[in-house]
């Protein structure tokens, strides 16, 4: 089972700009690598990741080889009201993950 | 004479051996490698015919990496983040690991503040370069070069 986790300040100001951190469970399989037996193991990474503020989109990230194992991402966005941020990671062979967080906005 | 035989039948084979060794350890990446040419013309996709300006870029990453499969790397751009002056995007490119391309991250005023963080695998010493566009249309970068010390994807060679 993949794990996401998805760290918000307890709560913000409204108009206050604070730091989304996100860390997701995946390989990060280049493509480049040889495997055992000499041949390339295909590649297998996550291709893109959204995030949306109450249904409105405010990140989106594409990602390449070069992205670390178990990818760390982290971003800014502006607290407008209290509501769901929703993620959602997608990439080769399928992969699919979605998460949600809540932000409450004093 | 059947020993001369045998021992120039057994270099004969271990240096065949030892060369086809070195070319199975070498294939994956020789021919994959992404040159400067690559990088100059990953970030010339990207920028196109307009004019890539110097400064406003902040690229957050240590000069001496140990291990180069995962290297934390900040970028931060110096900007009001209004609806009229904001940061669209920020790219990330590197010299040497075998394609340019890090990542592409798409930003809005929403945003707050362009400031993006990341963990990145880097395959030797090399130069990594950010550009950030802005929504007037105009582009700038930072760069840094970096130290590795023990590359990303070398394992399968050790083998």
């Amino acid at each position: 089972m993949t794990n996401a986790l998805i760290r918000l300040p307890r709560s913000v100001k409204k108009g206050e700009v604070f730091e989304v951190k996100t860390l997701i469970q995946h390989p990060m399989e280049t493509g480049f690598r040889a495997g055992t037996n000499g041949t390339t193991i295909p590649r297998d990474i996550i291709e893109e990741m959204i995030c949306t503020y109450n249904g409105v989109e405010i990140f989106r990230m594409k990602l390449s080889s070069a992205i670390a194992a178990n990818p760390y991402v982290s971003f800014h966005t502006v607290a407008t009201e209290s509501g769901t941020l929703y993620f959602r990671w997608t990439g080769d062979n399928g992969f699919k993950v979605e998460e949600t967080a809540r932000i409450t906005v004093a | 004479m059947d020993q001369a035989l045998t021992r120039r039948r057994f270099l004969a084979r271990s240096g065949a051996g030892a060369a086809g060794a070195a070319l199975v350890s070498l294939m994956p990446f020789a021919p994959a490698e992404a040159a400067p040419d690559d990088l100059a013309r990953a970030i010339k996709e990207v920028v196109g015919s307009a004019r890539l300006n110097t400064g406003k870029v902040t690229l957050d990453i240590a000069p001496l990496v140990e291990n180069g499969n995962t290297v934390p790397m900040k970028v931060m751009v110096e900007s009001p983040m209004t609806a009229k002056d904001h940061v669209k995007a920020i790219h990330v490119f590197n010299e040497k690991n075998p394609q340019p391309y890090v990542l592409n991250a798409t930003l809005g005023p929403r945003a707050g503040r362009a400031a993006i963080a990341t963990h990145i695998k880097l395959r030797e010493s090399q130069k990594i370069v950010a550009v950030a566009e802005f929504s007037d249309g105009t582009f700038w970068t930072a760069g840094a070069d970096v130290i590795v010390t023990i590359a990303a994807c070398v394992e399968d060679l050790l083998q």
